[in-house]
């Protein structure tokens, strides 16, 4: 199971990193959605893929689930929620201003 | 020992923060709040500076959850310096702002996103677990992103959605770094992590998560990854690309001293030897673009990346004597790069121009900005007796004594051009044919220029007095020499 998870990983971080390369500012934000729920699966894996028992020390013998990967998880998707909106406001923004969503013609000259 | 008023720093910030938003309307109630709010907080941090001298090490267990198991606030002399500065600091700079920053702004949450921006700075740097340390980041680098697209300038969107999204694929990095440590060690409390990689030993792949960790705080740092770092620093207005200039990179900065000194000190033959040759060609690229540009802002702006790449030579040799020049030099960059950038800001105010060239004859329309920008040259150059002095040494005495002589070199040759940088900028514009006539002449406002020598007054008492602070200074590079004393402050129970 964990190698399995491991590969999906790895193609969704294969996928995420083609987003991000392209010129398209949409195309890079739905890459950096992506690359999050990459990172979040990782977390998860590398904390053990167990079934196991609660995780009360002295309740259960043995194996139990080591439920602080979930803390964490969810700490970090309330975050990548919160950029990635905020990311998506400020693209339309500079869509509705500059008029472009090519990311080559965001680079800018020094005569503004 | 356990404390509670070691959690005001980051509390104290958010709820006012929050009562601020529902305030929109009343600027000058937002003023008066802000400001007693940041001084309340100085006052704090001073309160609890003290305390760790007589106390030892402050802790917090939340929810009462004993280390390692629940997440922890501990504050050092280390951090306590970093959250006195950075909070001094943002004073005045939010001085500044009164007078420069404009109604738009200030009705536009200005003062509510300063105050969340400074909790996830004093929050990075009070934190005893890394992945919390991943959170305060986050809220730091959230207020920091509305900061700059602030006033949405066209060039301001523009470096902004760079800003952003450099910002979110570091912070993905962190993630990886921070699950492939878990996944290894099973723990996330710095202490803890501390003592396992101790008894483990540093293996490669530990060696390769520590570097790991490495590119994630040298993004954030701008350690040789500060590509991103000109560009946004120099577009949002002057107060705020003060407090970035003199805040952001120091917490990246902050990370790398305490992962390196507390976490990963074992195979300083791999992890420190890169870091001196990142610190090495940080300092060469920062003066090629301090010399390269006319732009002021940009000028400035690579100032910050050459004094990153000054501060991590010190963490590169590692001797006690460099930490300590380090954190001296931290304090007096704090001070001396907002006073810059606020400077900068009020140049390109009064003239309305941003080449060196395009300025000029500055003192004679406004004498003692003048003679202020001499006083930041002199600083930042570290010329006794102002603050960069006693760093530099420092860190030139530590480098000296584990026989790296190249960073020292480079380290002194980047004063040099430090100097150079900004004496360009004074000889060009502050000197010469003036070119505003008396009845053209814009007045310099009161509040621009109080700030200013606020922090003028910093850098000097900060040279002068450095006596004042040494015995701070040399009680966090103990700590930061001995990762003992922090993980016995923490792991070693309720005294």
């Amino acid at each position: 199971m964990e190698t399995l998870i491991i590969l999906l990983i790895g193609i969704l971080v294969a996928v995420a990193t083609y987003l991000i390369l392209s010129r398209n500012i949409i195309r890079v934000i739905l890459g950096t959605a992506v690359l999050s729920h990459a990172v979040h699966l990782l977390i998860l894996t590398l904390g053990g893929l167990k079934k196991g028992n609660v995780p009360l020390l002295t309740e259960a013998d043995a194996p139990y689930t080591d439920a602080l990967p979930q803390a964490l998880i969810l700490t970090a998707i309330v975050i990548s929620f919160a950029v990635t909106a905020f990311i998506l406001v400020l693209a339309y923004r500079a869509y509705q201003d500059i008029g472009t969503d090519d990311l080559d013609a965001l680079r800018g000259t020094n005569d503004e | 020992m356990m404390n509670n008023i070691i959690v005001l720093p980051l509390i104290i910030p958010i709820m006012v923060g929050v009562i601020l938003v529902f305030l929109r309307p009343y600027v000058k109630t937002q003023r008066v709040i802000s400001l007693v709010t940041l001084l309340g907080m100085v006052g704090i941090s001073l309160y609890i500076l003290n305390k760790i001298q007589t106390e030892g090490i402050l802790r917090l267990d939340f929810g009462g959850w004993e280390p390692p198991f629940g997440i922890l606030f501990v504050a050092d002399s280390f951090a306590m310096l970093f959250v006195l500065t950075a909070n001094i600091v943002t004073a005045i700079c939010l001085i500044y702002a009164f007078s420069s920053i404009g109604e738009s702004y200030e009705k536009m949450f200005f003062y509510p996103f300063v105050l969340f921006l400074i909790a996830g700075v004093n929050g990075s740097f009070l934190t005893g677990d890394l992945f919390n340390l991943f959170v305060c980041f986050e809220v730091m680098l959230l207020a920091s992103y509305v900061l700059v697209t602030l006033g949405g300038k066209k060039a301001q969107l523009r470096e902004s959605i760079k800003y952003v999204v450099i910002n979110i694929l570091s912070s993905w990095f962190f993630l990886v770094a921070l699950a492939y440590l878990y996944g290894s060690l099973g723990t996330l409390n710095m202490a803890h992590l501390s003592e396992r990689v101790a008894e483990a030993g540093q293996g490669p792949l530990l060696t390769t998560i520590s570097i790991l960790f490495l590119i994630v705080f040298s993004l954030k740092a701008g350690l040789l990854l500060f590509f991103w770092l000109p560009g946004s620093y120099s577009v949002p207005p002057t107060a705020i690309a003060a407090l970035f200039g003199a805040l952001l990179t120091k917490v990246g900065i902050y990370a790398l001293f305490r992962t390196f000194t507390l976490i990963f000190y074992h195979e300083p033959s791999i992890t420190h030897t890169l870091i001196g040759i990142m610190a090495g060609a940080t300092l060469v690229l920062g003066c090629i673009g301090a010399i390269a540009y006319k732009d002021v802002r940009l000028i400035a702006s690579y100032n910050v990346v050459i004094a990153v790449g000054f501060i991590l030579v010190g963490l590169a040799v590692a001797t006690e004597v460099s930490l300590e020049g380090s954190i001296y030099y931290v304090i007096h960059d704090m001070v001396a790069k907002a006073m810059l950038f606020l400077i900068v800001g009020t140049m390109i105010a009064l003239t309305g121009k941003t080449k060196i060239n395009e300025i000029s004859g500055l003192i004679r329309n406004y004498p003692l900005f003048g003679w202020m920008v001499f006083v930041v040259t002199c600083s930042l150059a570290g010329i006794p007796p102002l603050s960069g002095f006693v760093g530099k040494v420092l860190v030139g005495q530590g480098a000296i004594e584990s026989g790296s002589y190249i960073l020292l070199a480079l380290a002194f040759m980047s004063s040099i051009v430090v100097l150079y940088s900004l004496l360009r900028i004074f000889l060009n514009s502050i000197f010469g044919e003036t070119i505003i006539s008396v009845e053209d002449e814009v007045p310099l406002k009161k509040g621009m220029i109080i700030s200013i020598v606020l922090l003028a007054i910093g850098t000097v008492s900060l040279g002068l007095g450095a006596e004042f602070i040494s015995g701070y200074v040399s009680d966090a590079a103990h700590t930061l020499f001995n990762p003992s004393v922090y993980i016995e402050a923490v792991l070693g129970g309720n005294k």
